[in-house]
């Protein structure tokens, strides 16, 4: 019961953190490595909003959500835009673009700041307390963090099949050129998706990070579970990211129950080498050995 | 004069044009002409370790290291179209077999170098098989993950002293040695790759790079092709792993450490992308560079990205295409 349980919430903690940069690969094909960076960022922000400026808890997450949006809005303007079709410098901007986040905040001594850097930055829960389920102790951030992921692919699932921008989304990531002339600016959906990719990872940050500590580290392990699942459910399908954040979750909760916590990380390399050797484009991967630019 | 009305103009020098061909043996001129650019890159990297005090010998070896991974990088990344994130993993793999073997079995580093050498590249080409069959950003991202995962494989089975790592290993004899062993590696790769490239191989991954269907229609096996090029470059990224390991005299979780993959990758953008030379020469320029912000920590890395975004995204070509064409053509502006 207790695999269950845990299994399921560690699936939807999967999903969150998959979704976003599912999206923005899906749509404009740049994978976007500042994923994990903008994960802890918002973490952070949200933490010096609360602690430093002493607003109210949802007002800090309201506000380092719409920075994480404008951040992406930012990056895909100044930074992606302008090596659009170029893929090696699209791989290599993107993955700068993370470093220089990452490692700022780690940054010690410029102009007295002092770098997040230590176990001190925790943000506290959004309701404190447990409660039992099914026979399990769940604490209800969990339980939260169960219902706001849910809720999230279920509010996508609508955006994307009943809003205009939302169909934009998928009609560019059908058809690039099809969608064009059907006078859909696919520079402007590109940022459109790359914002709400960064904000996405944000609510994941928001969500997630109550149950531990905010470090910088997390960043590279955050951006590495996104790109698990998306290697395991076939980059670019978004039915495969659900699925492979199940298949993930599960598997890391029973190799963890069975043979210990530090077994994940070997199981997670296996999966996906796996994965990559049975069925190299993913569970649910559309895209053939080399038909497309995968 | 305004912009719109004056253009630049540019022409090939006429040495260029003569010295093209055997015309090139024609004269002691046109033989000074072609040799020039080669013989200052060889005589500068062999007389540098005679004009540096000791602190900068050191960082000169650390540039050789990083100069061997830029040309990895750079041979994957625009020769064969695989963008590597991952330089960390050939240093690592490199590193601790040549560690453990001298650990383990008490060799000496004139074995263990080679011998991980081989062995690394075997194991990193091993692990990269399984993506190499799609094309794109598979690569990238596998690569970019295996050295992240490996910290956490060798933490969580305590292999080869787990977070501490083996420390007290042989090192080499004198100073000389070291530096001139990785200089003499660095000269080395970089014209045998430069030599690769123009052969037949080289076209075949080239093609590959630019229209794989079209090389799988005319019989060639992509696949085996494209880990016949992951593995020379991993032999260059292990060697240099192996060379560090008995340079510093110790293995640690740091040789997977995110320097060792973003450091070459701006190297490659700064001395300019597909010019082999130019990963080299932004190797030597960077790493001093970083080595006097030293007392900033983390800022290195933030500065390599900078560098890496500012070339990027306004001087794509990077340093050594501009001295090409500066030195291969003459420019000048004309009314339009």
């Amino acid at each position: 019961m207790e695999i269950i349980i845990y299994g399921a919430i560690n699936s939807i903690v999967f999903a969150l953190i998959a979704v976003g940069f599912s999206l923005v690969y899906g749509v404009s094909r740049i994978p976007n490595f500042a994923h994990g960076s903008i994960y802890v960022l918002v973490g952070f922000l949200t933490w010096s909003f609360l602690n430093d400026l002493k607003m109210p808890y949802w007002a800090a997450i309201l506000s380092s959500l719409v920075i994480a949006a404008a951040l992406g809005l930012a990056i895909y303007r100044f930074v992606l835009m302008r090596l659009r079709g170029l893929p090696t410098s699209e791989i290599i901007a993107s993955f700068a673009v993370s470093l220089i986040i990452l490692e700022g905040l780690r940054m010690q001594g410029i102009a007295g700041f002092k770098g997040f850097i230590g176990p001190f930055y925790v943000l506290p829960p959004l309701i404190e307390g447990k409660i039992l389920v099914m026979g399990v102790f769940v604490d209800y951030q969990r339980l939260i963090i169960m219902g706001g992921g849910i809720s999230m692919l279920l509010f996508l699932w609508a955006f994307t099949h009943y809003s205009k921008m939302g169909l934009s989304l998928r009609a560019i990531a059908q058809d690039e050129q099809a969608a064009m002339m059907l006078g859909i600016n696919s520079d402007r959906v590109a940022m459109v998706a790359l914002a709400i990719g960064s904000a996405l990872a944000g609510l994941a940050a928001v969500l997630i990070l109550p149950l531990g500590n905010i470090a910088a580290e997390q960043g590279y392990r955050v951006l590495i579970y996104a790109l698990a699942v998306c290697i395991i459910g076939g980059l670019g399908s978004w039915a495969g990211t659900i699925l492979a954040s199940f298949v993930l979750g599960f598997a890391m909760i029973i190799s963890t129950s069975l043979f210990g916590a530090l077994w994940e990380s070997v199981v997670l390399v296996g999966t996906i080498i796996l994965i990559l050797l049975v069925k190299p484009s993913g569970l649910l991967g559309k895209q053939k050995e080399l038909e497309e630019r995968v | 004069m305004p912009a719109e009305t004056r253009r630049k103009k540019r022409l090939d020098r006429s040495i260029k044009v003569r010295s093209e061909g055997l015309y090139g043996l024609a004269s002691w001129r046109e033989m000074t002409y072609l040799a020039c650019p080669r013989v200052i890159l060889i005589a500068g990297l062999l007389v540098l370790p005679l004009v540096l005090d000791m602190y900068w010998q050191r960082v000169l070896c650390a540039a050789g290291i990083y100069a061997l991974l830029a040309l990895s990088f750079d041979f994957l990344a625009h020769f064969v179209g695989l963008v590597c994130l991952g330089g960390a993993m050939f240093i690592g793999f490199g590193g601790y077999i040549s560690g453990s073997l001298n650990e383990y079995m008490g060799w000496a580093p004139i074995v263990t170098i080679p011998i991980a050498t081989v062995a690394g590249a075997f194991l990193s080409t091993l692990v990269l098989v399984p993506c190499l069959r799609l094309r794109g950003i598979y690569f990238a991202i596998v690569s970019f993950m295996l050295p992240l995962f490996a910290v956490y494989v060798i933490i969580a089975l305590s292999l080869f002293g787990s977070t501490e790592g083996l420390s007290a290993l042989a090192t080499f004899p004198n100073s000389w040695v070291e530096q001139y062993l990785i200089l003499v590696v660095v000269l080395v790769a970089l014209f045998s790759v430069r030599r690769l490239v123009s052969e037949d191989i080289g076209l075949i991954l080239r093609s590959i790079k630019d229209n794989d269907q079209a090389v799988k229609a005319s019989g060639i096996s992509i696949t085996i092709y494209r880990i016949k090029a992951v593995f020379i470059a991993s032999l260059i990224g292990c060697f240099a792993g192996a060379y560090l390991c008995h340079l510093y005299g110790w293995v640690g979780l740091s040789l997977f450490a995110m320097d060792f993959s973003i450091l070459p990758i701006a190297a490659t953008v700064l001395g300019g992308m597909g010019s082999l030379v130019g990963a080299v020469l932004g190797a030597f320029i960077l790493t001093p560079l970083s080595e006097a912000l030293r007392g900033f920590g983390q800022l290195r890395v933030v500065l390599y990205c900078l560098v890496l975004l500012c070339f990027i995204l306004y001087k794509p070509e990077g340093l050594m295409n501009v001295l090409e064409r500066k030195y291969h053509q003459f420019e000048k502006w004309e009314k339009v």
